[in-house]
């Protein structure tokens, strides 16, 4: 674990050396290369404004008006239903939240550890959950958007089973390992 | 599909907050999203100047493209669409290592840098190539070996033991990521790609 940390901190700091003193050796003129590549950041995040602002209004409105805990509390009957334990209802809002929103999940999952305490079952999974599933229409939005894509094709449905299989899979083997 | 989730999920919106008598919430959070939206693209225009600056070097002294022969082998098969010296390859492994790292604000940039090159071989513009559904779906559900922000709110939160968590995570990630490859072979052989 200690390892991966330590690579963790001096991944950046040893590829701002490696990459401009190689490329030095191989005779690429590396400031100017560099402010060369830089321009495209600006570009980029111009391209991608019409895309966010899209979805996030979207989101914003879904999210704020209560409509995503209703439907969290519309689901709670149903996955009882379908045999899930009833202590785990906590988890659904959290689960509902985080392909849309990286903050609004983050917060949903900080504010169920500390209400449930961090080595609690809800607390344990809803780290497991925040680790492990990314903010999927995000990603799509600001990927695609980069390039001017508009259709998706199976894109989003490709996302969006990725992020259910985690969620059932984090439940299972949280309730497993500890 | 996004059109009528993106519908969904704005109607819905104005239906509950008029039900429950908060209709201008919706307003509010409008404006908010449109601040928002300007924030998060300003605020990666400089990481992503900062980190497509690097990946141009990286790219002149013919790192990306050594990246791309040691490790593009493994990762080919997967993009059977793309062309074998495809620059694309090269940016996708610097992505996915970013994000394996836990990386976040590079691996952005990295992975708009492949779409770019994704695109380049796109022969529809304006709709996703499979080899771009498949990058993001290997994005979306990718591994990371350290969560650090969760590890730190646990840390604040008085666990016993904060980093407890990183084998569940990185077992429930990697059955999403399978999860994500195979659903990915299932669509692209129901439309014949």
């Amino acid at each position: 674990m200690k390892l991966i940390a330590e690579v963790s901190r001096w991944a950046i700091p040893l590829l701002f050396l490696l990459i401009p003193v190689v490329a030095y050796i191989r005779r690429v003129p590396v400031y100017e290369s560099f402010v060369t590549g830089a321009e495209e950041g600006f570009k980029t995040g111009v391209r991608i404004l019409p895309f966010l602002i899209g979805m996030l209004l979207a989101i914003r409105v879904f999210i704020d008006s209560g409509a995503l805990e209703l439907i969290a509390r519309f689901l709670r009957p149903i996955l009882i239903h379908f045999g899930l334990n009833p202590d785990l209802t906590a988890i659904i809002p959290l689960a509902v939240m985080r392909p849309l929103s990286g903050s609004g999940a983050l917060g949903v999952a900080t504010q169920l550890i500390y209400q449930y305490g961090p080595d609690s079952f809800i607390g344990r999974l809803a780290s497991t959950l925040q680790g492990s599933t990314d903010t999927t229409f995000f990603v799509l939005t600001v990927y695609f958007g980069s390039v001017g894509i508009r259709k998706y094709r199976y894109a989003l449905k490709l996302g969006l089973i990725a992020d259910f299989v985690g969620f059932i899979v984090s439940v299972w083997i949280v309730s497993k390992v500890f | 599909m996004l059109n009528l989730i993106w519908l969904i999920m704005l109607a819905a919106g104005i239906l509950v907050a008029s039900v429950t008598g908060r209709i201008e919430t919706v307003t509010v959070s409008a404006m908010k999203a449109a601040e928002l939206g300007v924030e998060v693209a300003f605020e990666l225009i400089g990481v992503m100047s900062l980190w497509l600056g690097l990946m141009r070097l990286a790219e002149e002294a013919g790192l990306v493209r050594a990246l791309a022969r040691v490790f593009g082998p493994a990762i080919r098969r997967l993009f059977p669409t793309l062309r074998p010296d495809s620059p694309a390859l090269g940016a996708i492994i610097m992505n996915l290592s970013a994000n394996i790292l836990g990386l976040g604000n590079a691996a952005t940039p990295f992975g708009l840098k492949a779409m770019q090159e994704l695109q380049k071989e796109n022969p529809h513009p304006d709709t996703a190539s499979p080899a771009m559904c498949t990058f993001l779906a290997l994005n979306t559900s990718a591994l990371t070996l350290v969560p650090a922000t969760i590890i730190g709110v646990r840390l604040k939160a008085q666990s016993a033991n904060p980093t407890e968590i990183i084998g569940t995570t990185i077992v429930a990630t990697g059955c999403a990521m399978v999860a994500a490859i195979v659903a990915d072979q299932f669509f692209r052989r129901r439309e014949r790609l």
